[in-house]
């Protein structure tokens, strides 16, 4: 049985590639390096659009990233059901790319925020989270300075409705995002956007727990029994 | 030769921390009866050829796609210069 391909796309200023290639390693997928001027996305099976400040985020996080040649070839396949997971910077870029409904602005003490942030998984029915169960906590490191997720009132009543915020801020609220949003998905619930860093929760030498194992995971089961 | 400005604010019911802190500061200044300030952004666009209705209508296409994002944000066009 050939392992899951999954695509890490690197921009000019990503940080977090290579952390998240070393997680899908370890959830047993075999990760491919993409890079943000190509454009083949090289047959993979899903994406993730890692961490970081990709073209120094300038004018707003992500919206330069935007119109990269290779997110010319992954929002139509997005569209079309490919699973992606952006955090942090991806969460950013996938929102610009309006993948996502809603923003992410500077957080609302105007610092930059890095801690072990608790959170709770609200929605385990996504390609990404599978292996997590509804109502379940986690431990992950989150770090960002444009983290507050905003959305107008008719954007976040949908999404409560719907069940589509897929993680909560517990505790405290580390960047003022609404309704203590952490990450959210698409209606079909292939695309998730989440500001927490679960690649950097993948083994214990190096973060606060393995709590973020189960986002790639979650990917390596799904595209093995489909 | 024309120059155009895109000023782009966040919209109203959005949070402004930075205004805020900004605002706050002011009395400690001694600058008095300010009741808000909401920080926004400008661009100045220099355009080949005349100021004409096809130059706005470009600047406009361009703020909607990048310099703007509208989920979050307005934004007015305004001609500072022709020729």
């Amino acid at each position: 049985m050939n392992a899951a391909r999954v695509g890490v796309i690197t921009f000019p200023g990503s940080l977090d590639d290579i952390d998240a290639m070393r997680a899908l390693r370890l959830a047993g997928a075999e990760p491919v390096a993409l890079w943000h001027a190509d454009h083949d996305l090289r047959g993979i099976d899903a994406v993730v659009l890692p961490g970081g400040f990709s073209y120094g985020d300038y004018l707003r996080a992500g919206a330069i990233a935007r119109f990269a040649p290779l997110m010319e070839q992954l929002v139509p396949a997005a569209r079309a059901g490919l699973p992606v997971l952006g955090i942090c910077n991806g969460f950013q870029v996938l929102c610009e790319s309006h993948l996502l409904p809603g923003a992410l602005l500077p957080n609302a003490s105007r610092h930059f925020v890095c801690r072990d942030q608790r959170l709770r998984i609200d929605n385990a029915d996504t390609v990404w989270t599978a292996d997590y169960s509804a109502g379940q906590e986690l431990v992950i490191p989150v770090k960002n300075m444009d983290g507050r997720y905003v959305a107008d009132e008719e954007t976040l009543t949908e999404l409560e409705a719907a069940g589509r915020v897929v993680a909560r801020y517990l505790d405290l609220n580390p960047n003022g995002s609404l309704n203590d949003i952490a990450g959210i998905t698409n209606e079909a619930g292939n695309v998730v956007g989440l500001m927490p860093h679960p690649e950097h929760a993948a083994e214990s030498l190096t973060g606060p727990s393995t709590d973020g194992l189960g986002f790639f995971t979650s990917i390596v089961k799904r595209l093995v029994t489909t | 030769m024309a120059r155009l400005a895109v000023d782009v604010m966040l919209k109203p019911e959005i949070l402004d921390p930075q205004g805020q802190a900004i605002a706050r500061k002011l009395p400690q200044m001694g600058f008095e009866g300010i009741a808000g300030v909401r920080q926004g952004k400008r661009f100045e666009l220099v355009v080949e050829g005349p100021a004409d209705e096809a130059a706005v209508e470009r600047v406009r296409k361009i703020a909607d796609t990048l310099l703007a994002n509208p989920v979050i944000e307005t934004y007015e066009v305004h001609v500072l210069s022709d020729n």
